[in-house]
């Protein structure tokens, strides 16, 4: 559940500080508790040890995505996403993997959907290249969430330039830019 | 193959009774709780005999359990441990993510069904009342010989006039979009999709996604078991056909706002097919009345609001995953119907209705979660489902219409729950296991 008790104003630049456990206010969702909806969205920031030689696999899975969405475009639409961020930096010689996504379903719909996604495509996730990672995801969604949830480090800043706005929205109203600007073509 | 003869038969049946009954069960003691199963487990019918005798039978009963009903039969830890979370916490635990907080939360909630004294249901579906009394009766004496199995509360069936098709206090026509399982012998009415993998639905059958995972053991336990959310909700009746005048003029313009907020006319009739004009025939005819979509026959929601209760539940092709969100739905309505000129008598009445499926937390719980309370589905900004959804009275409906929608503010509940639980289904061999259970010794 989203709360958006209120008509938020996105002309109105917003920031939230969020505490160290990760929400203003203790909701339970169905996978425990729920990660808020920020000026920013929802999101999560995943950060996870890469199995040893496993790097160039998670560089790889890169470009995969790249030519899944080249070939598809639309093949992610279902994680309702804004941006991805994937990052891969060392720590004392350890490769860690930051996942960074802003989207706008919350935290465990975009963990579920994205098995869902993995499993119907027959593509493996970039997941299985991290340590800790359950053998058993396809089948085993609860334990695939859990991960998620346990690497997940929550923000504690997040802001919105246009605060509140879903890409649904921000698509529609392009759209209506485009139409109005193909009308006033039309009265030349 | 489906093990039709250890499949109880309301995952897989439905059965002509206009009246019933449900029990609502607590074991004082595990010896007294196995020798009920053992003597009810007599009565329960399978698929295959239900089936086989639907013309004949006069009463059909079935048999679940919660998570605390399975422990206090005597189920030993190890087993206990292998049900998932959201099962063993219970319904009440979830309140929160159902929705059933404020006027619908399980405090307030009747018939005992939010204590951990609950342990199990058995619902009784009869033809008629004779046999609703009949037997009642019969388990009023089968409680009173054993010493430590006591009736928490009760509820009474009652099919709502006109009888000839099944319809809410509302007057919705009901029944018409359900999933059919995969081998089931069923075949689904136009537009209703491919038959779904048993699995979705049946412990111990591959699912949309493959065999079976993480199954409750004993296997003889889980297998051809299934999980129910039990939920009484109260329905306004007063409050609804007064908000129907509030907003409509006419008879015919009230007609409207009612399928509005349904996303089906009354009698049954799709918007999506019938926009503008009612067509009780489109309504009863099965094989037309399900056969529509969303993204291309009404993509911004001119027939059928986005936030309507048909489009939560049941978004078609405007989800993600629809085949692994799908549920079986049983139950009927309760009390007395309210004659369509009388004023709320303040007297309780609703739909006490079970919602099946192989995953609560996946199918059941999202839909609740997601679908019925989430107050930005489909960017909808301040709305929830209009008949189920926690309303408070602060939240908003929108219709879309040219050129300008219609925004209702402050839209009233409906809706409240009084009651609900998780039940375990068993097969009837796992009734048979649960009653020769061994104080906790079973391997």
């Amino acid at each position: 559940m989203t709360d958006t008790a209120q008509q938020r104003d996105w002309s109105r630049p917003a920031a939230t500080a969020i505490p160290k456990e990760g929400y203003l206010k203790l909701e339970q969702g169905r996978y425990g508790p729920l990660y808020p909806r920020t000026p920013a969205c929802h999101g999560f920031t995943i950060i996870a040890k890469v199995k040893p030689g496993r790097e160039q696999a998670v560089r790889d899975y890169g470009k995969s995505i790249e030519a899944a969405v080249a070939g598809d475009p639309h093949c992610l639409e279902v994680l309702k996403l804004h941006y991805l961020r994937w990052v891969l930096f060392e720590i004392k010689g350890d490769t860690y993997f930051m996942y960074q996504g802003i989207f706008d379903t919350d935290f465990d719909k975009y963990t579920e959907d994205a098995v869902a996604l993995f499993s119907k495509t027959g593509i493996t996730t970039v997941f299985v290249n991290l340590e800790g990672f359950p053998e058993d995801w396809r089948t085993n969604v609860p334990a695939f969430i859990k991960f998620m949830r346990d690497h997940q480090r929550p923000s504690f800043l997040e802001y919105g330039e246009y605060p509140w706005v879903s890409a649904d929205e921000i698509k529609k109203a392009l759209r209506v830019k485009a139409a109005l600007s193909d009308m006033l073509d039309q009265m030349q | 193959m489906l093990a039709f003869d250890d499949i109880q038969h309301i995952l897989l049946t439905r059965v002509p009774a206009l009246t019933g009954r449900y029990e609502f069960l607590s074991f004082r003691n595990a010896a007294a709780g196995r020798a009920w199963v053992a003597a009810i487990r007599e009565k329960v019918q399978s698929a295959q005999q239900a089936r086989a005798s639907v013309e004949t039978n006069k009463r059909w009963v079935s048999v679940a359990f919660t998570w605390n009903g399975l422990r206090a039969l005597g189920l030993n830890v190890a087993s206990l441990a292998t049900f998932p979370e959201e099962f063993r916490q219970g319904m009440t635990a979830r309140a929160e993510i159902l929705g059933d907080t404020g006027a619908n939360h399980p405090d307030t909630w009747v018939g005992g069904l939010a204590s951990p004294e609950l342990h199990a249901i058995v619902i009784l579906f009869a033809r008629d009342a004779v046999e609703r009394e009949r037997s009642r009766s019969e388990h009023q004496k089968l409680i009173a010989q054993l010493n430590g199995v006591t009736v928490l509360s009760s509820l009474d069936l009652e099919a709502t006039p006109p009888f000839d098709y099944a319809h809410d206090h509302f007057g919705y026509r009901d029944r018409l979009s359900q999933p059919i399982i995969e081998g089931s012998g069923e075949e689904p009415t136009p537009g209703s999709g491919a038959p779904l993998k048993p699995g979705e639905f049946i412990l111990g059958y591959p699912d949309e996604d493959g065999p079976p995972a993480n199954l409750p053991q004993p296997e003889i336990l889980s297998r051809n078991g299934s999980y129910m959310a039990y939920r009484r909700l109260q329905e306004h009746v007063g409050a609804f056909r007064d908000f129907l005048r509030q907003h409509g003029r006419t008879p015919e313009e009230q007609e409207l706002v009612a399928a509005k907020l349904m996303g089906r006319w009354r009698s049954g009739a799709p918007l999506v097919l019938a926009p503008d004009k009612d067509d009780p025939a489109l309504g009863a005819d099965m094989q037309r009345n399900n056969d529509f979509n969303y993204k291309e026959m009404d993509p911004h929601g001119y027939a059928v609001p986005l936030g309507s209760h048909c489009r939560r539940m049941n978004p078609r092709d405007t989800a993600a995953n629809m085949n692994r969100r799908r549920m079986i739905r049983r139950g009927a309505t309760y009390g007395t119907h309210l004659p369509d000129d009388a004023s709320e008598d303040g007297v309780e009445r609703g739909i006490a209705a079970f919602v099946i499926c192989a995953s609560l937390i996946r199918q059941f719980e999202f839909a609740q979660n997601v679908w019925a309370n989430d107050k930005n589905f489909h960017e909808l900004g301040n709305e929830r489902d209009p008949i189920i959804g926690n309303q408070d009275g602060t939240l908003e409906y929108k219709i879309p219409k040219r050129p300008i929608r219609k925004k209702i503010t402050g839209l009233p509940a409906f809706t409240r729950a009084r009651g609900g639980a998780y039940f375990f289904l068993p097969g009837l061999k796992a009734l048979r296991y649960l009653a020769t259970l061994g104080d906790g010794r079973q391997s």
